[in-house]
């Protein structure tokens, strides 16, 4: 057993310690420690895009980074698009536009799209393409992800003043 | 996956990463993006007693010209290589070959300096640095010396990075005037490693003669390759077909691919050959702006 480091992390804006151990990964500490188990662990090689978080605003994938590492940061998931109880506009386009079938990809696909939306507002399909290309999708052939991501983008251009 | 168990240490300076280094010898590794390292952990390819994470060393991450030269800084993301104007506009070979390296969440935790430390053939920007003849500064326990790129890839997963020095900078040539690159890789899908991928830079003189050609080859060998035949083939030549046509046949030859689940060893040399053929025709349109 190797010495435990204590960390303190931000998730979804709420203040989280914990002793770990180095070898933890931050998607075992997110679902294990936190009990948060809307991100999913899928291939667990860096491949699938399943278990994608938000690092300090930025898309990362939780299963090839150490918990330790976060220490410090801020870490959002799936958990934190909801705000008050109304889905945030990327949940209601991936709702209203058939973005899923099985939803395994879902919580990690949606996090790529907020990361993307974030930078890039208003995204041709192309750039919508490319955004989302480190998260694997098997049921929907993507379709409807890149309509459910430009349902997203008007909507939160909505009523933002231009 | 669950790694095996380590050590964890994240110093705050470089003089203590690599005392940290010399203390644990070759029982330590760095850890930079980690995105090669960690899957090799839960893979159990890689069994480190302990990890250096350099991550909170300030003042590693950069890009800035001087003096002549682009300087990178080991700890700088691909995603910021990716988006940075002054090498888009400038260096468009490394925007090409940060931008196809792994997929976007990769990126943003991958480190230029982790991608030629970890000394994988399979890794792109080895090839790129090739063609571009730059420098590695390697730091250690008597402060950083400089290694020649072409000096620096010595076999599979092993450079000439001692096991108590940290690559901390890449330096690279700025290209003169009448000089372009490109960078040509082709990958099965997203996020795979290179079937082939060819680095081209080249520099014209005012009659449209090359005077200086470097050609890099990704994941056709024990190591990144520099085509130096092909590289002397086009020097005192104009880059018409014929010319890129020979050096592509000359860089094919020096490629030494094997059979995997990429493709036979025979449709590798083929696509080094396309592909050179296509870094280098774009390399000249570049340089000739």
């Amino acid at each position: 057993m190797a010495d435990k480091h204590h960390i303190r992390v931000r998730l979804n804006g709420v203040e989280k310690q914990a002793d770990v151990e180095p070898r933890l990964l931050l998607i075992h500490f997110i679902r294990d420690v936190a009990g948060q188990t809307g991100t999913h662990l899928g291939c667990d090689t860096t491949s699938c895009g399943a278990c994608t978080v938000l690092l300090d605003g930025q898309p990362i994938k939780s299963c090839t980074l150490f918990a330790v590492q976060a220490d410090g940061r801020e870490i959002m998931t799936v958990e934190g698009l909801i705000q008050g109880g109304k889905l945030h506009p990327i949940q209601e386009g991936f709702h209203q536009e058939h973005g899923l079938q099985c939803g395994f990809c879902t919580p990690g696909m949606m996090m790529s799209a907020l990361a993307l939306l974030e930078k890039n507002p208003e995204p041709t399909e192309e750039e919508i393409r490319w955004g989302i290309s480190g998260n694997l999708c098997r049921c929907t052939g993507y379709q409807n992800i890149v309509k459910a991501v430009q349902h997203a983008s008007s909507k939160m251009r909505e009523g933002v003043p231009a | 996956m669950i790694p095996p168990v380590f050590e964890y240490a994240r110093p705050g300076t470089i003089a203590e990463a690599v005392s940290l280094l010399q203390l644990h010898g070759d029982d330590a590794k760095i850890l930079s993006g980690g995105q090669s390292l960690i899957p090799m952990m839960k893979l159990r390819l890689a069994r480190p007693a302990w990890l250096i994470d350099i991550n909170s060393i300030p003042d590693l991450a950069y890009i800035r010209e001087n003096d002549g030269h682009l300087h990178i800084g080991g700890l700088t993301r691909e995603a910021d290589i990716e988006e940075s104007k002054l090498i888009r506009a400038k260096y468009p070979i490394i925007h090409e070959t940060a931008r196809v390296i792994a997929d976007p969440q990769v990126r943003n935790l991958a480190t230029i300096g982790g991608n030629l430390a970890h000394g994988d053939p399979a890794n792109d920007h080895g090839a790129t640095m090739l063609a571009l003849e730059a420098e590695v500064v390697a730091t250690g326990a008597n402060g950083p010396r400089s290694i020649a790129i072409r000096d620096f890839f010595q076999s599979i997963f092993s450079t000439a990075l001692a096991h108590d020095e940290i690559l901390t900078e890449i330096r690279i040539p700025a290209p003169g005037a009448r000089s372009g690159g490109a960078y040509f890789k082709l990958e099965r899908k997203v996020g795979d490693f290179a079937t082939a991928g060819v680095a081209a830079q080249v520099t014209l003189d005012a009659d449209g003669v090359c005077t200086k050609a470097g050609i890099g080859l990704t994941n056709v060998g024990p190591t990144p390759i520099k085509a130096v035949r092909a590289e002397a083939f086009l020097r005192g030549r104009k880059l018409d077909a014929a010319n890129i046509a020979e050096a592509a046949r000359l860089a094919m030859e020096e490629s030494q691919p094997s059979s995997d689940l990429r493709g036979p060893a025979e449709y590798k040399k083929g696509l080094v050959k396309e592909l050179t053929k296509r870094a280098l025709t774009r390399a000249a349109e570049r340089a000739g702006k």
